[in-house]
């Protein structure tokens, strides 16, 4: 059979967590990183007997309003629930998450894609729940730092709408933009605080029309592997492609691939399996006694108000400021550089006007120095205005000052000039050199060749 | 001077007054635990150090900073918390100190502490008998008088149970009255503190410096508390609600003793009221499947890893408690008990609040016998629930409640009875239970307890 027979169906299951000041059910410090093993604990997060949790408000407003921007309807109702299963990292037994009423559903996120093109993948829930610990292994021992225990975690759970890995990372991307857009988390993949568990199956089309029914599409296959442990964005379509490849194998010998959860080794770029399926866990679920349920108002969700986001900024600069669609995309994927630009933009605007200087769509000039880095983005906006005034005027040079300047350095530097004459090359560029130096760069480098060229040839 | 018998806020005048130090009180309390204790297995850590504070016995369920907790279970042996429960602080805050933990069934699992891994606590009327449970222990230090006061927990009859076979004063706030952080949770939709005393006064007046918000616990009430010691004595009259499905199955001599106390209530001008309430036999059911499902959660913590000692010392009622629970929650079973237990709550509830419109208190025996022989609870399954029938409800309504001592049996044991009010009217069923008080002295059931330990 034809791989066209084949069609990877994906679904994904995303974990956020949030850069809350504090915990997610006590009032330790959020922010770990770096910090020693089990010194951010408390009774609550170890969780010690007798401890309760009380939610953190602001976790829950940065849910809402992460799931507004992921086009979410958001419940009226929404409770938290336990969720039973052991394991060393997970003090209580349980983990406190949401169940059958999360805090949003149904909502979506739009790519596009070069030509106007344009897909959405369809997110099923957004929940928030806790952390667990980190276990280190080390060599015979494992040991447990709680100092993770507890951190708000934002669970996006997406349709199985994607067929292809450059999807998924597109999506991803698109994510992290909006996620940083709303400066809720770092979602950083390397540090963990995005995480991304695909899970994967694979279906046999019956036909080889790559024209499919909708029902053969609906229709999913009756397995799906899932794949933990991918903390790169340059590990995300390996893993993927790896493992769609593998199934397609399995299933190619008459097989049909086991249901578990797999790990992916970045090391040897392969997957592995770690636990099998075959049962559906049983997590017990039921509502979290500790915390009253919480009840959301229209007003109160109407309340919660969306930044501009990521493509709602993109084609505000292909209007406003008739940027080109690439300069315009890369500016707006991260919202310091493009809060920079439109300071930029707007000083040099000013400036300009100020100066009566006249320059062609000084923004998408702007725009290209940003995007190829010609002037540092260390600099703040005075430095960088004026730097990039510097380097957009059309110089006008003196060119009495010039031929002065020529002269005087001619007479001084008549070694050079022989040594010119007599075939050495570099000793033209020397004069230049000088003569930049005396005018302080004052003049295009241009004009001081032609003009040195043809003094010294005559 | 004689301390014996002296009420909380007795020993605070004499202190006050300067008739005794806070050194000649502790010695006495000491002194007395030290003789009676090793008798009656009340405490299970005595803390053999003088303060400038009255001295309260706590249930070993509330977390002691320093002070060992073991929540009468092996698996907690030798469990110091490292941090103070909200109920032990606010006491410590306002002028007392824990003098000792005492026994309970193990997990609070139980009506009898006999289920504790450090053996039962023996009942101060009848050394061969249950204190009730699983505030046994605590009801038990009141009556023999080794500490003034106790405070105890309550899930469902754990106060008002052992207060009632103990003959002294147990109190049930509402749900969310006092704060549950650092309480080790058994059934966490159900527990409530409450102070176990020699008279009402001394209930109202521990309750006012435990009650009220704690941001510490997302259930506790945002409700003001209030100033219930100014609230007793207040000039008013009843309308008491009494059902017969309340007086079913009740031991004659309860019955008895408990109408006498009804004849009593008329005569001093409260209007009783039949009322017909859905039959306490729901709430067994109801009651029985969610303090599982919580149990099964709230103790999968003890993994056997973190507190140093393997899940072997879970003993059969816990294991029991936890199969039980796991199961009425698996894959399957959540809707046919969880929520429909969760549903029949509802109209438990429901009920109550219906019949609160025509009455102000229900009135009902609070045990349907008196305190039972010791290993009398094994010999059936679910005895523990059927002795709590008639707490119960208000349990799983969530409803404050209180009982009080209305006689003696022939055997010289203590009868109960319980007043159930509306929600957060904690000062209307500590004023009734005061106008009685004031009316009967409890027939001088707690002044007999205590001479009992005289000496």
């Amino acid at each position: 059979m034809d791989k066209k027979d084949y069609l990877p169906i994906i679904g994904l299951e995303i974990h956020i967590e949030l850069k809350t000041k504090s915990k997610m059910f006590c009032q330790c410090q959020a922010d770990f990183f770096g910090k020693e093993p089990n010194s951010q604990v408390c009774p609550v997060c170890l969780g010690l007997p007798g401890a309760l949790p009380v939610p953190n408000k602001k976790a829950v407003e940065w849910t809402i309003l992460l799931a507004k921007a992921l086009n979410c309807q958001i419940n009226h109702f929404s409770k938290f629930d336990r969720k039973h299963y052991f394991y060393p990292d997970l003090p209580k037994g349980y983990q406190i998450s949401q169940y059958d009423q999360p805090i949003a559903n149904n909502g979506f996120i739009k790519i596009y894609y070069e030509k106007g093109l344009e897909k959405k993948f369809r997110i099923r829930r957004v929940h928030l729940e806790e952390d667990t610990g980190k276990l280190i292994h080390q060599g015979e021992e494992t040991l447990i730092d709680f100092n993770r225990s507890g951190l708000p975690l934002v669970e996006i759970v997406t349709e199985p709408d994607f067929n292809k890995s450059e999807d998924v990372k597109r999506f991803l991307e698109e994510l992290q933009v909006i996620i940083r857009y709303l400066d809720v988390s770092y979602a950083d993949m390397e540090k963990g605080s995005m995480r991304l568990e695909p899970n994967i199956s694979i279906k046999k089309l019956k036909t080889q029309n790559l024209k499919l029914k909708t029902n053969e599409i609906d229709n999913l296959p009756s397995y799906k592997v899932e794949v933990k442990n991918i903390n790169s964005f340059r590990f995300v379509k390996q893993a993927i492609d790896y493992e769609v490849e593998r199934q397609i194998k399995i299933l190619e010998k008459g097989e049909m691939p086991k249901q578990e959860t797999r790990g992916y080794d970045s090391k040897k770029g392969i997957t592995y399996s770690q636990r099998s399926k075959e049962e559906a866990d049983d997590y017990r679920y039921f509502p979290e006694p500790d915390i009253p349920p919480m009840v959301f108002s229209s007003q109160e969700i109407e309340r919660t108000k969306l930044p501009e986001l990521p493509y709602q900024r993109y084609q505000r600069y292909l209007k406003n400021f008739s940027l080109r669609q690439q300069e315009a995309f890369l500016l707006t994927r991260d919202k310091k550089i493009a809060d920079f630009f439109e300071e930029v933009n707007n000083k040099f605007q000013t400036q300009s006007q100020k100066l009566s200087l006249k320059i062609d769509n000084s923004s998408q000039a702007i725009a290209n120095l940003i995007v190829n880095k010609k002037i540092s983005l260390n600099l703040d906006v005075n430095q960088f205005v004026n730097k990039a005034i510097t380097l957009l005027l059309p110089k006008k040079t003196d060119k009495e000052l010039l031929k002065k300047v020529i002269n005087k350095i001619l007479t001084e530097n008549k070694k050079a000039v022989s040594d010119y004459q007599n075939g050495k090359k570099n000793a033209l560029m020397f004069l230049v050199g000088q003569v930049m130096r005396e005018l302080k760069g004052k003049v295009e480098v241009k004009e001081v060749i032609e003009e040195l060229n043809i003094r010294v040839r005559s | 001077m004689n301390l014996l018998g002296k009420t909380v806020l007795e020993i605070k005048s004499l202190i006050e007054k300067k008739k005794i130090s806070y050194n000649e009180l502790w010695e006495f309390f000491l002194k007395r635990i030290k003789k009676y204790n090793p008798r009656l297995n009340v405490f299970l850590t005595i803390v053999d150090k003088k303060t400038n504070k009255i001295p309260i016995a706590v249930k070993d369920n509330f977390c002691t900073k320093d002070i060992r907790t073991t929540a009468a279970s092996l698996v907690l042996d030798n469990f110091i918390p490292p941090y103070e429960s909200t109920v032990t602080k606010r006491l410590i805050d306002n002028g007392f100190s824990v003098i000792g933990k005492t026994n309970m069934d193990a997990w609070a699992h139980g009506s009898s502490t006999e289920t504790s891994d450090y053996r039962p606590t023996k009942n101060p009327w009848d050394l061969e008998r249950s204190p009730g449970g699983s505030s046994g222990g605590s009801a038990a230090a009141v009556i023999s008088y080794l500490a003034p006061a106790a405070i105890g927990s309550e899930t469902a009859g754990s106060i008002r149970g052992p207060a009632s076979w103990c003959g002294v004063i147990g109190l049930k706030p509402t749900y969310g009255r006092v704060s549950r952080y650092g309480l080790i949770a058994m059934g966490s939709s159900l527990d409530c503190p409450g102070p176990l005393t020699l008279s009402v006064k001394d209930a109202a007046y521990i309750l006012e410096l435990i009650a009220g918000k704690d941001f510490f616990d997302a259930t506790s009430s945002l409700k003001e508390k209030e100033k219930y010691s100014d609230f007793l004595n207040k000039k008013k009259s009843y309308i008491l609600g009494i059902a017969d499905d309340y007086f079913e199955g009740v031991d004659k001599e309860t019955e008895k003793k408990v109408n006498e106390a009804i004849e009593i209530f008329k005569k001093m001008g409260h209007r009783i009221k039949k009322i017909k309430l859905l039959s306490p036999k729901y709430a067994i059911s109801v009651y029985t499947i969610l303090q599982r499902v919580e149990v099964s959660s709230n103790l999968a913590r003890y993994d056997g890893i973190k507190y140093g000692n393997s899940r072997q010392n879970f003993k059969e009622e816990a294991k029991k408690r936890m199969m039980l629970g796991a199961y009425t929650i698996s894959f399957g079973c959540f809707d046919a008990y969880y929520k429909k237990a969760q549903q029949v709550r509802t109209l438990i509830i429901q009920d109550f609040n219906e019949k609160f419109k025509e009455v102000d208190m229900i009135l009902s025996p609070t045990m349907p016998i008196t305190a039972l022989k010791l290993g009398e609870f094994k010999k059936y399954p679910f005895f523990g629930e059927k002795m709590d029938v008639l707490a119960e409800p208000a349990a799983v309504a969530g409803l404050p409640a209180i009982s009080f001592p209305v006689g003696l049996d022939k055997n010289n044991l203590p009868i109960g009875l319980q007043l159930v009010g509306r929600y957060f009217e904690e000062k209307e069923i500590l004023n009734l239970s005061y106008q009685f008080e004031k009316e009967t002295e409890f027939f001088g059931v707690i002044k007999k307890g205590i001479e009992r330990y005289s000496d």
